[in-house]
């Protein structure tokens, strides 16, 4: 007989942090965009000098 | 309660058991595994050593540099609770903690503590540069590895030699700022690093049941009470002279070596007073505001440091 997937209904906790969480990621990943944006432009070309 | 018999519709009558059930751990919850408490004494001295430290530094990337130690603090935290987990539950201290009260499950605790090192040490060289990248670097490997893995369980000086992790920060700050190391922020390691064993084992005289329930080796435990107010006040005395050092070296004015020796001298009290207070009521009372004060002790240090550089310099 095969076998078949459980499939799972999240309760409203579970539904409610991970729509949290996931604001949370998206949020920390813009933050790391405008980072990167913003230091470009502080340092300008400098930006692809990285000594070690 | 969620459990996923409850919330799982079946397609048939065999189901393939799931790898885990569904998380309910919050923002708060991850905020949690990074330690803050800890991650703002690390940023205070980092942030300290970024501004003393010659030469220039453009407000966004100092700001950049700090952004990644904080995040490393807080990844190198993650995989201390990851691995820690078994003994934090035993202790009431620790007890609380997101993994133990089954908030974050540990295989997310250590995938979200080895992204956020990554990300940390990576955007920290891609920014700022590879020096102060490798030292971030180096500090997580010996907080999770050398100290949480290896000596916290193995030795009583776990906190001694561990104390380097917690030590590093500034010379990371250091690195960042300058591109390279010398005697300044070896000094300022040396303070923090001789100021953590008197600051935890006056924590874990407060907490040798804890630390013997969960069969750590910490001092008090391993080596009795009596041998650790020794210890304090003998690191006590030690630390003295470090805290006045970058002063004696000639790196700050007066304003800074008047306040260490004053601090240091406090220091000294309060060791003293935990050394000679052995029985009765006021035993945990001389713990305690030792703790307390060793707090209090490296933020004027490292904030007079500050004010002596940029007010007085």
């Amino acid at each position: 007989m095969e076998e078949k997937p459980q499939r799972i209904v999240l309760t409203e906790e579970q539904r409610r942090t991970r729509r949290a969480r996931s604001i949370a990621i998206a949020l920390a990943l813009g933050a790391l965009v405008i980072l990167f944006y913003v230091v470009t432009l502080v340092k300008g070309p400098a930006v692809l000098n990285r000594p070690l | 309660m969620s459990s996923v018999s409850e919330g799982a519709q079946f397609a048939g009558s065999r189901v393939a058991p799931l790898a885990c059930e569904p998380s309910i751990a919050t923002v708060t919850d991850y905020l949690a595994l990074m330690k803050p408490r800890v991650m703002s004494l690390v940023v205070f001295t980092a942030l300290v050593s970024v501004m003393i430290a010659p030469g220039h530094i453009h407000p966004m990337i100092g700001f950049t540099a700090l952004l990644c130690i904080a995040v490393g603090a807080g990844a190198a935290g993650a995989l201390n609770m990851w691995y820690d987990a078994d003994i934090d539950a035993l202790m009431s201290r620790t007890s609380s903690r997101p993994i133990p009260r089954g908030r974050v499950a540990p295989g997310e605790a250590l995938a979200f503590g080895i992204v956020l090192a990554a990300f940390a040490v990576a955007v920290l060289g891609l920014l700022v540069n590879w020096l102060a990248a490798a030292l971030l670097a180096f500090t997580i490997f010996f907080y999770v590895v050398v100290y949480t893995a290896w000596l916290k369980r193995l030795t009583p000086q776990n906190i001694v030699i561990g104390g380097a992790a917690g030590s590093l920060p500034p010379v990371i700050g250091w690195a960042a700022t300058t591109g390279s190391l010398s005697l300044e922020p070896c000094l300022l390691f040396l303070i923090i690093f001789f100021w953590t064993p008197p600051h935890f084992w006056a924590l874990s005289l407060l907490r040798v049941d804890d630390y013997a329930r969960a069969r750590l080796p910490m001092l008090p435990v391993v080596a009795g009470t009596e041998e650790t107010r020794r210890q304090i006040l003998c690191y006590s005395l030690v630390l003295v002279p470090i805290g006045v050092a970058p002063w004696f070296f000639g790196y700050t004015h007066a304003l800074y070596g008047v306040t260490a020796l004053a601090a240091g001298a406090l220091m000294v009290m309060f060791a003293w007073r935990v050394w000679k207070q052995r029985q009765g009521e006021g035993t945990d009372r001389a713990a305690h505001h030792l703790f307390a004060f060793s707090i209090l002790y490296l933020f004027i240090l490292f904030a007079v440091l500050l004010i002596d550089a940029r007010l007085v310099g």
